[in-house]
């Protein structure tokens, strides 16, 4: 069998043992020897791309991942943050089909932050499932032969006459057999196979993976509220905090006085924390910490602080005034970022020249689960348990601002609820450690209110994208000019970055397929004044909606049928070279294993208008709008069908087509469709965080609305290109529905009124 | 001192009258299973049962209690399978799972006064819990499914 094997990242040196606990029976409990899979080290030169790029790199250790009990149960490590992306579904349901194990008798566990150790953990770029499929795959392979061998010796036959399947060895020839449970210890003393002597199950023989009737593993734990996300900690003499962070991004405090606060019952200290200099990273903003006997009586106590601060340089941001700097800045030229034929000249002969500017405001993260951690730092020790989706960065962190030995910052990760990349950020559980400190080593939970939450958020970058066409006499599109203006994620991390970097701009903007001969993307320079960290699908969410809205307005300038068009603008089918659209960052992978393949763009738009129904009659105020993008290395589709009448939008069906490659657990993608495509309804028609003052002017749900139960589509429907190719290299899942969702809304706002609208969010415009 | 029930065993609390009830259960008592979500009662991921009813429980003052009959996701059922467990199960409702015990609570205490609910009573009735993941076309297929399972 001809695998896709992603190179583990070369390891020098010693390895320390895996044991997390005193005794563990099976094959983590084995000594670790390093006579296995490793490969040869790159030489320097050479880049290393996927999850060998990644710090740490990728872990395909059985040992490290499996422990086998006597009684059978499979504990299973998931080194991957768990935020309802069905991560932890999905690593066990490919265990148990090469393990051949019982997949309810598995028991996924969160692996403590250790990137040495466990490999890459930054769950961002939807990338766990991508990165660890084949890994996994042989991380199941490998026990399963260990296992096999075991039993083998043990028999006294050949081990090519035993075979591994319902959680047993059996010897069909002498009618016996083996649990699991009663090889684990001794198989783990064994080699572990190199990779080359691994048999992986043929995917016709897959009982789990790709099927659709796999459950959640969680599924009991959530729905009978069991403390398992980072939020939940309990630990005896825990005390609760909450801080008064500057309003202002880059605020100080100047002073404070805290007699009031002091006299709320419970309060148990108010003390001070450093405030960073900016561009801070993911650092914490320092302010006024208040400790108290429970979460509320510390908020109470808050609300009694007396503080005067030090706003800082970013006091006078405004969006109303911001949006108008950006509009101006696209009307100039930008640094030019790919330049395909000669723009000018064929805008100056088109027959017909169509611009649009569209915009798109701030958005904050708002996982249902702020951010929260608990802490206890004593006796030199560092532990924190909390929802991180980057366990390593809060490590590395702890590591450094408190001069620990790496054995002494332990990081107990926790299901996440919800993080859509502000838990990539771990400022909030540096907090919690910081408190603990203060206190003497006192376990401290530390809790964002819903207004810390929005308003210290780390924000979705603001947006203007200007669009300029040219048609010929024959309405074809023969000139492109996209100008992208926003805040770059560098600016968190270094001052004056005012450009876009390389792998933001290759979320939509240059890796353009569409066969136009003159095409130039420009990135105007744009400086930010807050804390800049984008939300799940990053700087695709812009890209996405000005491309394909201004492909609709463009087929609408021709008087030409928008899906017909959208297909003729992508041409022929091919692979396009990433070289060839000056797009060197293809979400860190392999530019040879991840062309632009058009064709898998043209079959999700076919798939989603076929089953939609594109073309058939509608009634007066109801319209379809389409929409398509390739990003995470995964193509989608969508068609939604909205009904305008009587002041109100709603959604009566969306169609979202979707190719990610072959999928490991369908009913765990299926919901991440859906539920992209009810957050692109509520980022498209609602989602907005402005500033004033320098203060964002949303605080709470009834500022920053979400869609809810009533406004979301009455009906998604998900269709799955199928595909049995599990050896060629998989698609992102968690983020590439999201960003042709709101763009569909409005091509199907114009295709129901001729209103055509160019900002988000769409509130009541369509009216 | 107040004296209330949570899932059936006696609770008394004397400390900050206007401790709510969502902090009570989660800092003070122990049972973070009832999730804080706003503290203003815009999201409903503290949803709790008073008497049998939803309520939210970051809203509700503890010295206000006295003889109640709290329920939390915790105690919906001994076993875990209310007919809304079960479906929610059984339709894999969840992503991040973190709004669903407000969810669950909320549509336990709609089928309990409305066992077969319209679109809309379930609009009504749901829209004051927040999803962030969008699982609310599950929801509804899961609130349906349970309650013609109710009326078999």
């Amino acid at each position: 069998m001809n695998t896709y094997v992603t190179q583990s990242k070369p390891v020098r040196g010693a390895v320390t043992n895996v044991s997390r606990r005193g005794v563990l029976l099976g094959l983590a409990a084995g000594t670790f020897a390093l006579s296995v899979q490793l490969p040869l080290p790159a030489s320097a030169e050479e880049k290393l791309y996927g999850g060998a790029g990644m710090p740490g790199g990728i872990k395909d250790d059985p040992r490290i991942f499996l422990t086998i009990e006597e009684d059978g149960t499979v504990r299973l490590l998931c080194n991957r943050a768990e935020m309802g992306q069905g991560v932890r579904t999905g690593w066990a349901t490919v265990i148990a089909d090469e393990l051949e194990a019982d997949l309810a008798r598995i028991r996924v566990e969160q692996a403590p932050g250790n990137e040495a150790l466990y490999g890459n953990q930054n769950t961002d770029g939807s990338r766990s499932m991508r990165h660890h499929f084949q890994p996994l795959r042989r991380i199941g392979a490998a026990a399963r032969a260990m296992l096999e061998q075991e039993a083998a010796a043990r028999w006294d036959v050949p081990v090519e006459e035993v075979r591994a399947s319902g959680h047993k060895v059996t010897h069909a020839n002498s009618d016996r057999s083996f649990g699991f449970g009663e090889l684990a210890l001794a198989a783990a003393e064994r080699d572990v196979p190199a990779t080359a002597e691994l048999v992986f199950k043929a995917p016709e023989d897959f009982q789990h993976i790709g099927k659709e009737n796999i459950n959640n593993v969680d599924n009991l734990d959530i729905t009978t509220g069991k403390p398992i996300y980072g939020i939940d900690k309990q630990l005896d003499g825990l005390v609760y905090a909450v801080i008064a962070r500057p309003p202002v991004y880059g605020g100080k405090v100047k002073s404070f006085d805290d007699a009031e606060a002091r006299k709320v019952p419970g309060v148990i200290e108010i003390l001070e924390i450093d405030t960073p200099d900016i561009p801070s990273a993911f650092l914490p903003l320092g302010g006024i910490a208040v400790v108290a006997e429970n979460t509320f009586a510390a908020n109470k106590a808050r609300l009694l602080l007396e503080i005067e601060w030090d706003a800082g340089g970013n006091q006078g941001y405004d969006s109303t005034e911001y949006r108008k700097t950006l509009e101006a800045a696209a009307e100039q030229p930008g640094e030019v970022m790919r330049n395909d034929g000669d723009v000018d000249a064929a805008l100056a002969e088109a027959a017909n020249r169509i611009s649009a500017s569209y915009y798109l405001p701030h958005l904050a993260h708002a996982s249902m689960e702020p951010p929260s951690a608990t802490a206890r730092f004593a006796d030199g020790k560092c532990e924190v348990w909390t929802s991180v989706q980057a366990p390593e960065a809060l490590r590395e962190d702890l590591i450094k601002r408190f001069e620990l030995a790496p054995e002494n910052a332990v990081i107990h990760s926790m299901l996440l609820g919800g993080g859509f990349g502000r838990k990539s950020k771990p400022d909030y559980a540096s907090e919690a450690a910081i408190i603990s400190k203060a206190l003497d080593g006192r376990p401290v939970k530390l809790t964002f209110t819903r207004e810390d939450d929005i308003q210290h958020d780390f924000f979705h970058a603001v947006s203007v994208e200007r669009l300029e066409g040219g048609l010929d006499e024959n309405g074809k599109t023969v000139a492109w000019l996209h100008r992208t203006v926003a805040p770059s994620i560098g600016s968190t991390f270094a001052p004056d970055v005012v450009h876009q970097s390389p792998f933001e701009l290759g979320m939509g903007a240059v890796d353009n397929p569409f066969d136009i001969p003159n095409l130039r993307v420009e990135n105007p320079e744009a400086a930010a004044h807050t804390r800049i960290g984008w939300f799940r699908s990053v700087y695709n969410i812009p890209h996405a909606f000005a491309v394909q809205s201004f492909a609709a307005e463009l087929a609408a300038a021709a008087g030409r049928d928008h899906r017909e068009y959208l297909l003729e603008l992508l041409g022929p089918d091919r692979k396009i070279s990433r070289a060839a659209m000056n797009d060197t960052a293809v979400y860190g992978e392999d530019p040879e294993l991840y062309p632009y393949d058009t064709a898998r763009l043209r079959k999700v738009i076919e798939a989603a208008t076929e089953a939609a129904g594109w073309g058939r009659d509608l009634p007066e105020g109801k319209g379809l709008g389409l929409a398509a993008h390739h990003s995470f290395v995964s193509y989608t589709a969508v068609v939604v069908e909205v009904d305008v009448k009587d002041g109100a939008l709603t959604f009566p069906r969306v169609d979202i087509a979707f190719d990610c490659g072959a999928v490991i657990s369908p009913d765990r993608v299926r919901a991440q469709l859906e539920g992209a495509v009810v957050q692109g309804v509520s980022l498209a028609t609602l989602g907005e965080i402005s500033f004033k003052d320098g203060v964002p002017e949303q605080s709470n749900f009834d500022g920053f609305e979400l869609t809810r139960i009533d406004a979301s589509p009455v009906e998604i429907h998900t269709h799955l290109v199928p595909s049995l190719d599990y050896d060629s290299p998989l698609g992102g899942v968690g983020e590439p529905g999201l960003p042709p969702v709101a763009p569909a809304i409005t091509n199907a706002i114009f295709a129901a009124t001729g209103k055509r609208i160019r900002a988000l969010p769409i509130r009541d415009q369509f009216v | 001192m107040v004296e209330f029930n949570v899932n059936g065993t006696k609770h008394s609390f004397d400390g900050d009258p206007e401790t709510p009830l969502l902090w009570y259960l989660r800092d003070l008592a122990g049972m973070p299973g009832t999730k804080f979500g706003c503290g203003l009662g815009l999201c409903g991921a503290c949803t709790v049962h008073l008497d049998g009813v939803a309520a939210r429980s970051c809203q509700t003052w503890v010295s206000d209690l006295d003889g109640v009959e709290v329920t939390t996701i915790e105690g919906l059922s001994e076993d875990g399978n209310h007919p809304v467990q079960v479906a929610w199960r059984e339709l894999n409702v969840a992503q991040c799972g973190y709004c669903q015990p407000g969810q669950i609570m909320q549509a336990a205490s709609l089928l309990s006064e409305t066992p077969d609910p319209s679109d809309d009573d379930i609009n009504a009735s749901m829209s004051g819990n927040i999803c962030r993941c969008g699982t609310y076309p599950r929801i509804r297929a899961a609130i349906k499914l349970a309650a013609e399972r109710a009326g078999q």
